[in-house]
C-alpha cells in the first residue's frame, strides 16, 4: 500500500471519528452544564432527536439550513422547558421524568414526522456544506480532518472552551457549580436556585439539539425514526467518565467516537462476520472506561435532590 | 450604623396555631454584642430569620437607624447591611474560600476575578487577625476556619450588622476562646454582633447585653453585669435548673461488670486509635471519659458495642468474654445498649416517624413484632407511654422525628436504649447542642440507670458534665487512658495534665 493511500485513509478514519463526535459533544456539554447545576439530565437522548426533527422540519418548511437549526434548537428548547418544569419547578424525580422525556419524543416524533414531512420525508432536506478555511485546511492529514468542515464543526471547537470558560472563569459558572454542590449556600447569598437550575436545564436541552440538528443539517439531510439511536446516552457516560470537566468530557466523547469509527470499519472490513456483533463494541468500550477511570468519581453533591428551601 | 442601631417592635409570627413570637420588642445597640438566649424551640431561629427576611413578621415594626424597614429578601437584608452565620455553615465545601465568598457576589461582571478578590479578602482577614488561605479548598479546613470563613463572608459584604445563630455548636471546646476573641474583635472594629446561643458560659464571657427568649417572648432583657448564669437559665427555662451537681445515691455493689484489657484499635485508614486500654466499670457505676475530641473516644465506644473489631485486647461482660461477639448479640443477648454521638446520622432514621425510631433497636421483641409482622398500634402504644415519661414534645408520634428539636430526640433515643434494660449503657457526647432544661433531662436518665445497677461509660469533651454525674472519670490522650481520677480529685491542673498526656498512676 502506498505512502498516500495509507495517508488518505487515515484522514477518512478520523473524519469518521470527528463526525460521529460532533452530536455527542454538543449533547455531553449540555449535560455538563445541567449536572454541574444537580439536575440529571437523562432526556438528552430526546433532546438529541428533537433538535433533529425540528431541523428537518424546518428546513424543510424554510428550504434553509438556518431555518433548520432555529426550528431545531427551538423544538429543543421546548423539551428543555417540559424537563425544566416538571423536575425543578414541580420537583418530580428527575430520572423519571428524563425517561418519560425520551419516549413521548420518540414518539411524538415519528408521528409528526409523517403527518408533516409525510411523502418527502426520505428526499433530501437543505443542509450546511463544508467551508474549508484557507491556509490551515492545506496541512497534510490534519487539515482535511479539522479543518475543511461544515460550521456547527467550527461551532464544536469553540462550543468546549467556551464551556470551561463559562464554569470556571464566571461568576455564573461559579453559581452553577455552587448550585450542584451545595444550593442552600446560593440561596442564602441571594441566587435564586430554581431559576439557575431551570436557565441550565434548558440551555442544556439547546446544546443537546444542537448535536441532533447537527445530524440532519451536516450528515444525514434527512429525518428517520429514533435517529438518535442512543448517542444521548452515550453522551451521558461521557459527562461521568470525564468526570463533569468539559476538557475530559470533550476527550471521553473522542474515545466513544473513535471505538464507533472502528466498529463500523470492522463491519465493512468483516462482511461475513454478523454486524450487530460489532455495533457493541461502543458500548462495551464505554462499559469499560466507566470501570477503569470512574473510580475515584465524585459527582456534584446535590445532583439528582430537588431543592426545598428551608429542608432540613 | 448611628447610634440608634436596631429596634424591633411588638413582631408577632404565627405558624398555623403555633405562635412562635408573640409581640417581642427589642432593642440592640450598635458596636454591641447582644446576646439572645433561649431554649430550643423559644423563637430565636425564627426571630432571626425575620431579620434576614427569610420569613415576613405577621405583625410588629422593624426599625434600622430609626427607619422603618421591610426586609423582603436575603437580599434585601444584606443590602441593608445585615448578614447571618447559619448554625449549619452555607459554604460549598469543594470551591475555594475566596470562591465560597464571591459566589453571588453582585457587580461581578462577567470575568471571575479571583486573584483580586482573594488580595482584598486576605486584607479584610488581617485587619480582623483572621488567618484564612483565600485559596484553600473549604473541606480541607477545621470547622473553627470554616466559620471564620462564613464571618468573612458577611464583612465582605459589608455588613455592620452580623447575627450569629448558635455558632458555637460545631465548634470543637478548643476553638471556642478563638471564637470569642475574634467576636471581640468585631466589636471593637464597630459591628453590632447578634450573638443566639443557649450556652450561659459563653454569654456571660462575651455579651453586653443579654435578651433572654421565653416561648415567643421576651422573658428578660438586662445587661450583662446584671445577670449570673444561674438567673439566665430561670429565666430561660422558667424554672429552677440544677446546674452542676445532681444528688445521686453512694455505689451500691462492688461486682465488677464490664472489664476491659488492654485494648487496641485502629481507625478505618488506618493510625492505632487505642494503644491498650484498660478499665473496670462496676454495677451501678459512670465512668466517665473525658479528653479532647479525637483521641480515642469514638474507637473506645465503637469497640465496646461491636461496631469496630477490637485489634487486640479483652472485653468481659459479667464474666463472659465477648471480644469477639457480633452487634446483634452484644445488643439483643449481652444487653449494651448505645446512645451515639451523631444523633442524625447513627442514632435515627430522621424520615421515619417517631414510633418507628422508637422500635427501630427491638424491632424482633414481642412489644414491636408477632412472627413476621410489625405491631404497629402497640408500637405506637408503646412510643406514647414513652413520649409521656420521657418528656418528650411532639406533636404525634406519625411525625417525621426529623422535626423535633435535639433535645426531643435525645430523649426518645434514651428511651429506646434504656427501656430494654441494659446491662451496658455507651454514651458518647448526649448533650451536643441540647439546652440547660434537655441536659438536665438527660442527666436524670443517666442517673436512673444508675441507680438500676447499669453499668455506664459517659463519653463527653464537656469536663463539667462528666464531673456532675460521674463516679469516676478516665481522662483520655492520644489512644491511652492517662488516668482515672474520682471527679473530687479533679482539679482544673490534673485533669489538665492528663488531657494533656501526662500519664499518672491509677488512682481510685
Amino acid at each position: 500500500m502506498s505512502l498516500l493511500g495509507d495517508m488518505s485513509a487515515w484522514v477518512d478514519f478520523f473524519s469518521t471519528v470527528l463526525r460521529l463526535s460532533i452530536p455527542i459533544v454538543f449533547a455531553a456539554l449540555g449535560g455538563v452544564l445541567s449536572e454541574r447545576a444537580g439536575v440529571f439530565n437523562v432526556s438528552l437522548e430526546g433532546c438529541i432527536l428533537g433538535g433533529a426533527f425540528g431541523a428537518a422540519t424546518g428546513a424543510y418548511l424554510t428550504g434553509t439550513p438556518v431555518g433548520g437549526l432555529l426550528v431545531g434548537l427551538l423544538a429543543a428548547a421546548a423539551i428543555g422547558c417540559i424537563l425544566a418544569g416538571l423536575a425543578v419547578s414541580l420537583g418530580i424525580n428527575q430520572l423519571v421524568t428524563g425517561i418519560a422525556i425520551n419516549i413521548l419524543v420518540l414518539g411524538l416524533t415519528s408521528y409528526l414526522a409523517r403527518l408533516i414531512l409525510g411523502a418527502d420525508a426520505t428526499s433530501t432536506l437543505p443542509g450546511f456544506s463544508p467551508m474549508a478555511i484557507p491556509v490551515l485546511s492545506s496541512i497534510p492529514v490534519i487539515g482535511p480532518v479539522l479543518f475543511n468542515q461544515d460550521p456547527l464543526a467550527y461551532l464544536m471547537y469553540l462550543a468546549v472552551p467556551l464551556s470551561f470558560w463559562f464554569l470556571y472563569r464566571t461568576p455564573w459558572g461559579l453559581i452553577v457549580r455552587a448550585i450542584g454542590d451545595y444550593p442552600i449556600a446560593a440561596d442564602t447569598v441571594g441566587v435564586s436556585v430554581p431559576a439557575v437550575r431551570a436557565l441550565c436545564v434548558i440551555a442544556s436541552c439547546m446544546l443537546g439539539g444542537l448535536g441532533g440538528c447537527y445530524l440532519v443539517l451536516c450528515q444525514v439531510f434527512v429525518f428517520t425514526e429514533n435517529m438518535s439511536a442512543g448517542k444521548g446516552w452515550i453522551a451521558l457516560a461521557a459527562v461521568i467518565l470525564g468526570r463533569w470537566n468539559p476538557a475530559l468530557v470533550f476527550a471521553a466523547c473522542i474515545f466513544f467516537a473513535f471505538s464507533e469509527a472502528l466498529q463500523l470499519r470492522l463491519q465493512f472490513n468483516n462482511p461475513d462476520v454478523p454486524y450487530q456483533l460489532f455495533s457493541m463494541v461502543p458500548f462495551l468500550a464505554s462499559f469499560v472506561a466507566l470501570v477503569v477511570f470512574a473510580g475515584r468519581v465524585r459527582p456534584p453533591g446535590a445532583i439528582g435532590i430537588k431543592y426545598v428551601r428551608g429542608g432540613k | 450604623m448611628t447610634a440608634q442601631g436596631l429596634r424591633l417592635e411588638k413582631i408577632t409570627k404565627t405558624f398555623g396555631d403555633f405562635k412562635a413570637l408573640d409581640g417581642v420588642d427589642l432593642t440592640i445597640a450598635p458596636a454591641s454584642i447582644h446576646a439572645i438566649l433561649g431554649e430550643n424551640g423559644a423563637g430565636k431561629t425564627t426571630l432571626m430569620n425575620i431579620l434576614y427576611g427569610l420569613y415576613q413578621p405577621d405583625g410588629g415594626r422593624i426599625l434600622l437607624d430609626g427607619v422603618p424597614q421591610r426586609i423582603a429578601s436575603p437580599r434585601r437584608a444584606m443590602d441593608l447591611g445585615i448578614g447571618i452565620i447559619h448554625q449549619h455553615l452555607m459554604l460549598v465545601e469543594t470551591l475555594t474560600v475566596v470562591e465560597n465568598v464571591v459566589l453571588g457576589l453582585p457587580g461581578q461582571g462577567m470575568r471571575l476575578s479571583l486573584d483580586e478578590h482573594a488580595r482584598r479578602l486576605a486584607t479584610l482577614a488581617d485587619s480582623f487577625g483572621f488567618d484564612v488561605d483565600p485559596h484553600q479548598e473549604v473541606w480541607k479546613l477545621p470547622m473553627g476556619m470554616r466559620q471564620r470563613v462564613e464571618i468573612l463572608k458577611v464583612l465582605y459584604r459589608d455588613a455592620r450588622l452580623i447575627i450569629l445563630d448558635e455558632p458555637t455548636s460545631v465548634l470543637a471546646p478548643n476553638e471556642v476562646e478563638g471564637f470569642l476573641q475574634g467576636l471581640r474583635r468585631l466589636r471593637a472594629a464597630g459591628k453590632t454582633v447578634i450573638f443566639i446561643s443557649h450556652k450561659l458560659d459563653e454569654v456571660a464571657a462575651v455579651a453586653d447585653r443579654v435578651t433572654v427568649l421565653r416561648r415567643g417572648a421576651v422573658s428578660a432583657d438586662l445587661p450583662i453585669e446584671g445577670a449570673t448564669p444561674r438567673e439566665m437559665a430561670r429565666m430561660m427555662v422558667g424554672r429552677d435548673v440544677v446546674l452542676t451537681t445532681l444528688e445521686k445515691a453512694s455505689l451500691k455493689s462492688d461486682t465488677v461488670l464490664v472489664r476491659a484489657r488492654d485494648l487496641k484499635a485502629r481507625v478505618t485508614r488506618g493510625n492505632q486509635a487505642l494503644k491498650g486500654v484498660s478499665f473496670d466499670i462496676r454495677a451501678g457505676e459512670i465512668l466517665g471519659v473525658a479528653g479532647v475530641d479525637g483521641n480515642g473516644q469514638a474507637e473506645l465506644a465503637e469497640v465496646l458495642t461491636g461496631l469496630r473489631p477490637a485489634e487486640g485486647g479483652s472485653v468481659e461482660l459479667a464474666g463472659e468474654d465477648i471480644t469477639c461477639t457480633g452487634v446483634y448479640e452484644r445488643r439483643h443477648r449481652l444487653g449494651i445498649s448505645f446512645v451515639p454521638e451523631d444523633r442524625h446520622g447513627t442514632g435515627l432514621v430522621l424520615d421515619f416517624p417517631v414510633y418507628q425510631n422508637a422500635m427501630i433497636r427491638d424491632f424482633r421483641e414481642s412489644s414491636f413484632s408477632s412472627g413476621p409482622m410489625l405491631r404497629t398500634a402497640n408500637a405506637k402504644a408503646v412510643t406514647e407511654d414513652w413520649v409521656r415519661r420521657y418528656d418528650v414534645r411532639l406533636q404525634s408520634v406519625d411525625q417525621p422525628i426529623r422535626f423535633l428539636s435535639g433535645g426531643n430526640q435525645q430523649k426518645l433515643i434514651f428511651a429506646r436504649e434504656v427501656e430494654c434494660r441494659p446491662r451496658l449503657l455507651v454514651i458518647m457526647q448526649p448533650c451536643k447542642g441540647l439546652d440547660v432544661g434537655a441536659i438536665e433531662a438527660v442527666h436524670r436518665t443517666v442517673l436512673a440507670e444508675r441507680e438500676r445497677g447499669t453499668a455506664i461509660l459517659y463519653i463527653s469533651t464537656e469536663l463539667e458534665h462528666i464531673l456532675s454525674v460521674c463516679d469516676r472519670v478516665a481522662v483520655m490522650c492520644a489512644g491511652r487512658i492517662t488516668g482515672i481520677i474520682s471527679p473530687e480529685e479533679a482539679t482544673a491542673e490534673r485533669v489538665g495534665a492528663l488531657l494533656g498526656g501526662l500519664a499518672e498512676a491509677e488512682v481510685a
